[in-house]
């Protein structure tokens, strides 16, 4: 199993902030699965090793956090906000506009492994509502129209 | 990067350096920057702790309890090492504040810890950033290394003798870390799982230190008061109920945004003219003040000054600041469910009141919206409800359970609406469909 040299430089550092080393797991979790796509059970067996947890103690973490999946999932990973403040400026029909333009479901991946499609609740763009998070990254303010825009030019990106 | 809004009504302080481009550290010392910890340095811990008391700085995370008082619990020896913990876990639904600190003004968070830790004694300081803001938690670690790299930080800080590491830490998705004997389960390595109290954080808190866990707003409130007084700060809102607040208003408004409103500013005023009134030709329905978890105005009753206290009194909580207002277009029953869906979904499933109450409460709602209800179900939503409160390690069964208790209480008609088949009255097409049911 092998990471990237920034991963293992962050890994080494972080290790050294806390009195037990188990402390660097969750945010551990996260940047492996960025590099990998999601958390394989090479990718656990590995974390599990270096901070001397078992694999089940690993996954039982695993399996509280909702970013952190074991399945992989599209290059982008589409996640729509219905909560309260998204609900009441559209959010619910953003949700239903992406299911009907990618032509997947809930947790669901299109066959060509672009998108993942993804429900969640509040990502903090109340203001800025409704809000879309794809990957990392922000869209706020959105309309249908303006949503199609945002996934036309991943689709682009992730084509070049 | 989220939009900034002003208002005149707007008093800047801890948004003072919003859109300043303060996470520049020269610009951040340009404007008053780490003048406020190296004031601190020169004092007293004991005095630090006056100071903060004083200003009535009240917590911004939600409970609005005193943060020199907290930091006041801290035991002055400790055979473990004690800590600060920041929580920037924001995510109570409605609230979108702490995320514009750390994009505009990350090193006041930072000095806001620094403080802290001299008031309790500290020499170690976590900034925790929920997982979903990535690009937040690279703002925040550059600006860390920028500050050791001046030797604010590290070995023998302003050159006072004294050191103080300060490192940042992140989240994976999850509601319930931002309760703060969760989070430091989930700094620790572990599930966000509550843990009981007594004994609290200020006395046994991660690794069994004493730790002292504030709210990104209010420690980046602290190096404000150590620059203007307590009195001043203390001045800027009602008695008790210190300084300015960053309020997030969201939802059926003409002009939603935070805006940085003095504490104790009228609700009515902030929905019509902060943010511009109800647009579209709607009327106001109602209004969630303080966050989701915190139960819901009528129109009759928002002429209430935005304060810990008089909410209290109006029997709801300014909560976490995010003032959600629904416009008369919108179905309670529908809101009430995707709120409990909400906590069905971040319920941690340690304590049994929340993990059944609010599946069971979901399930009931689901059905009540779909037209599925019967009249008995209204008396057991607000039963099952009941029997959460104080029931459970944390306070997530209660935020599952006080804004329900109030939907049913304030819109009784609008539940016997739904009733034995009738569709609802709010859907569009006429045709009650199901909502997407979350699953994890």
């Amino acid at each position: 199993m092998k990471f990237s040299d920034e991963f293992e430089t962050r890994f080494s550092e972080m290790v050294g902030h806390y009195p037990t080393k188990r402390s660097v797991l969750v945010p551990t979790l996260l940047y492996a699965q960025d590099e990998v796509g999601f958390l394989s059970d090479e990718v656990i067996q590995e974390i599990a090793g270096r901070l001397q947890l078992t694999v089940l103690d690993v996954r039982n973490v695993i399996s509280y956090y909702s970013l952190l999946t074991t399945k992989p999932r599209g290059k982008y990973n589409v996640q729509v906000c219905t909560n309260i403040a998204c609900m009441l400026r559209g959010g619910e029909e953003l949700f239903t506009h992406c299911k009907k333009r990618l032509g997947i479901g809930h947790k669901g991946t299109t066959p060509d492994g672009m998108f993942t499609l993804e429900e969640v609740e509040c990502i903090g763009a109340c203001s800025w509502a409704p809000a879309v998070q794809v990957n990392y990254d922000f869209h706020e303010n959105l309309t249908p129209e303006k949503m199609d825009k945002v996934l036309e030019n991943y689709k682009k990106k992730g084509t070049q | 990067m989220a939009d900034l809004v002003s208002h005149p009504d707007e008093i800047r302080v801890v948004s003072k350096r919003f859109g300043k481009g303060a996470t520049n550290i020269d610009r951040y010392l340009e404007l008053d920057g780490y003048k406020a910890v190296q004031k601190a340095l020169g004092m007293e811990p004991d005095a630090i702790i006056n100071e903060v008391k004083n200003s009535n700085l009240r917590g911004r995370g939600g409970a609005g309890f005193s943060t020199g008082m907290k930091w006041s619990f801290v035991p002055k020896q400790s055979a473990k090492p004690k800590y600060v913990l920041c929580n920037g876990d924001e995510s109570e639904p409605g609230t979108c504040k702490d995320r514009l600190i750390f994009e505009h003004d990350p090193h006041s968070v930072i000095e806001g810890v620094m403080i802290a830790a001299l008031a309790v004694g500290s020499q170690t300081g976590y900034i925790y950033i929920r997982g979903e803001y990535r690009y937040l938690s690279i703002t925040m670690q550059k600006a860390i290394k920028d500050a050791y790299a001046r030797g604010f930080l590290g070995k023998n800080i302003f050159g006072s003798g004294k050191d103080l590491e300060i490192y940042w830490h992140g989240g994976a998705g999850a509601y319930e870390v931002g309760e703060e004997s969760a989070l430091m389960e989930s700094l620790e390595g572990k599930r966000g799982i509550p843990r009981i109290r007594p004994p609290f954080p200020a006395v046994v808190g991660l690794w069994g230190g004493p730790t002292v866990i504030n709210n990104a707003e209010t420690l980046a409130s602290v190096p404000h008061i150590m620059l203007g007084g307590a009195e001043w700060y203390s001045n800027l809102g009602p008695p008790k109920n210190g300084g300015t607040r960053l309020f997030c208003l969201a939802g059926n408004l003409a002009k939603p945004g935070v805006y940085e409103l003095p504490m104790g500013y009228n609700l009515k005023k902030m929905i019509y003219e902060v943010g511009g009134g109800i647009p579209n030709g709607h009327s106001l329905k109602a209004v969630v003040p303080g966050g989701s978890s915190t139960p819901v105005l009528l129109p009759n009753e928002i002429d209430v000054a935005m304060d810990f206290d008089s909410l209290m009194k109006a029997g709801s909580m300014l909560g976490s600041g995010g003032v959600v207002v629904l416009d008369d277009s919108n179905c309670i029953v529908k809101f009430a469910l995707r709120t409990m869906k909400f906590y069905q979904h971040e319920s941690c499933g340690w304590c049994i009141p929340c993990r059944e109450g609010t599946d069971w409460l979901k399930k009931t709602l689901t059905r009540f919206h779909a037209g599925g209800g019967v009249k008995k179900d209204i008396d057991n939503i607000q039963y099952l409800s009941e029997n959460m409160l104080g029931r459970t390690f944390c306070p997530l069964g209660d935020a599952a359970a006080m804004p329900t208790i109030a939907f049913v209480k304030k819109f009784r008609k609008e539940f016997e609406d739904h009733l034995e088949g009738r569709p609802c009255p709010f859907e569009k097409e006429g045709a009650v469909q199901e909502l997407p049911v979350l699953t994890h």
